[in-house]
């Protein structure tokens, strides 16, 4: 994996006629963690298909920049709240996806699917899996893509409580080193996992203060329950 | 379907027209009894057989080739903006022109063998296998098409690798009404000019008033229908199941 960089969102988007967001300047720092969170609506994905140089419907009077330089999309890999496995392929082809689409040789797609915890699960089709096994494989899969940024759309959402908790833990390991942005509904994932917090509204972005210490938090450290129910309560204000 | 139901369904079907011929008392030579039929069916199956392979060769070969040729229009379609703005309107604008009249059109261009029926299937089942398929190919998750793009690949190996394997249910469908459409192109093509096959059997018998060869004939095609769809169905449900991943 090369060094990742940082990345710089910064502009206004014009949505079907309409500002999504103005005079926006988002930072996100390389090698950490950052979560972003806002209303429905307010254009947290959009900013990351923009990132991605995927098709927002929009047009984008500003830039996408890498702190390096160097074009930004082809190091993204991306992750979705939707595991979007393909359900023909079994496990082993739905790691090594990335690798046929672009006919390279797979590698070895079997140790990053033991190293999800998966590794008696390899031949099995997604219809085999839990909604958790199904979210590891396409932790695998971005995995497999070894990008220096990963850009993550509400991964966990649709997980239990349980399993959510170990997606997370799972997920800070494995992407550790990498420059992450978290798109998330759940102030209490962003304050356990993030590096950096932001929250977007149509007013602008603004920086969340975090607790002391390095994510992966405590769950239920008092500082960080602390910081969740004020981020919950900032985020229940900027709502209404 | 169960085989039970199949064959209820037989029980009854033929039970009714047993019974309106006997309440009726319409004669033989305007509607045989189906115990006439069978008999007609076992005396002339050299004929009906003859015949049946002919129908049978000409609706295999046009579902063949109006299969590959919907596939391949849908992959067309699929893959480049132009031929989906060129080639659409002139699909549905095909499709308002009945494809029986164009029966004689082709028995003239292509003559009275078996070439002008095969062209008839063709061009009665293309549309319905290039629609499904085509419906299927756009059908994609947005999220799989987005996540393909992110990974590099062309349009070349999304094509092949998602959006085709992720349509080929739909194709299915299409197969399945292109199986009981086949053979309705075929026999009209017999019907039109053809010195061979079940519909110019039952044309032939009916001229001559064996309408209980006609019967039997018809019957016989009936037959040939139920058996490709029941092997269409079987081929669509693999397909489900292989895109449903088992």
């Amino acid at each position: 994996m090369s060094k990742p960089p940082g990345i710089g969102v910064t502009g206004s988007l014009t949505l079907g006629g309409q500002r999504l967001f103005d005079g926006l300047d988002l930072r996100v720092p390389a090698g950490e963690w950052t979560c972003l969170l806002g209303p429905s609506g307010v254009g947290k994905s959009t900013i990351l298909r923009l990132i991605l140089g995927l098709e927002t419907g929009g047009v984008l009077d500003g830039e996408v920049t890498a702190s390096d330089g160097a074009p930004l999309a082809p190091r993204c890999g991306y992750m979705a709240q939707e595991d979007l496995l393909l359900p023909w392929r079994d496990v082993r082809g739905n790691v090594a996806l990335g690798a046929d689409l672009r006919g390279e040789a797979r590698g070895d797609v079997d140790a990053l699917i033991a190293r999800v915890g998966l590794a008696e699960h390899a031949g099995k089709t997604p219809r085999a899996l839990s909604g958790g096994m199904r979210q590891r494989v396409a932790l695998a899969r971005t995995l497999r893509e070894d990008r220096p940024v990963v850009l993550l759309d509400e991964p966990f959402s649709a997980l239990d409580a349980g399993t959510r908790a170990e997606m997370q833990e799972l997920a800070a390991e494995v992407l550790r080193g990498r420059t992450v942005l978290l798109v998330t509904h759940d102030p209490a994932e962003a304050i356990r996992l993030g590096h950096h917090v932001k929250v977007l509204t149509t007013e602008g972005l603004e920086d969340w203060p975090l607790p002391e210490g390095e994510p992966i938090r405590a769950t239920d450290a008092p500082e960080v329950l602390s910081a969740q129910a004020a981020l919950l309560k900032h985020l229940r204000k900027v709502r209404a | 379907m169960r085989r039970l139901d199949i064959l209820m369904a037989l029980v009854v079907g033929l039970s009714v027209w047993q019974v309106i011929v006997w309440l009726s008392g319409v004669p033989h030579f305007i509607l045989p009894a189906p115990g006439r039929v069978a008999q007609t069916m076992f005396e002339s199956r050299e004929i009906i057989w003859e015949n049946l392979l002919v129908t049978a060769w000409e609706v295999a070969l046009g579902l063949v080739i109006g299969t590959g040729l919907g596939v391949a229009t849908a992959i067309q379609l699929a893959l480049s903006k132009t031929a989906e703005r060129i080639m659409l309107p002139i699909l549905v604008f095909t499709q308002a022109v009945p494809v029986f009249a164009l029966a004689p059109v082709l028995t003239l261009w292509l003559g009275y063998g078996i070439a002008s029926k095969i062209a008839m299937a063709v061009l009665i089942i293309y549309f319905p296998v290039t629609s499904a398929f085509y419906d299927g190919l756009r059908a994609t998750p947005r999220g799989m098409v987005d996540l393909a793009r992110v990974m590099g690949a062309s349009e070349t190996r999304l094509l092949w690798r998602v959006r085709v394997p992720h349509a080929v249910p739909s194709l299915g469908t299409g197969l399945r009404l292109a199986a009981v459409y086949a053979p309705i192109g075929a026999v009209i093509g017999e019907w039109v000019g053809a010195s061979k096959g079940l519909g110019y059997l039952m044309l032939l018998a009916n001229g001559r008033a064996k309408i209980d060869l006609m019967f039997a004939a018809l019957v016989t095609l009936a037959c040939l229908t139920v058996l490709l769809h029941w092997g269409v169905g079987k081929l669509a449900a693999r397909l489900d199941r292989f895109a449903r991943g088992g």
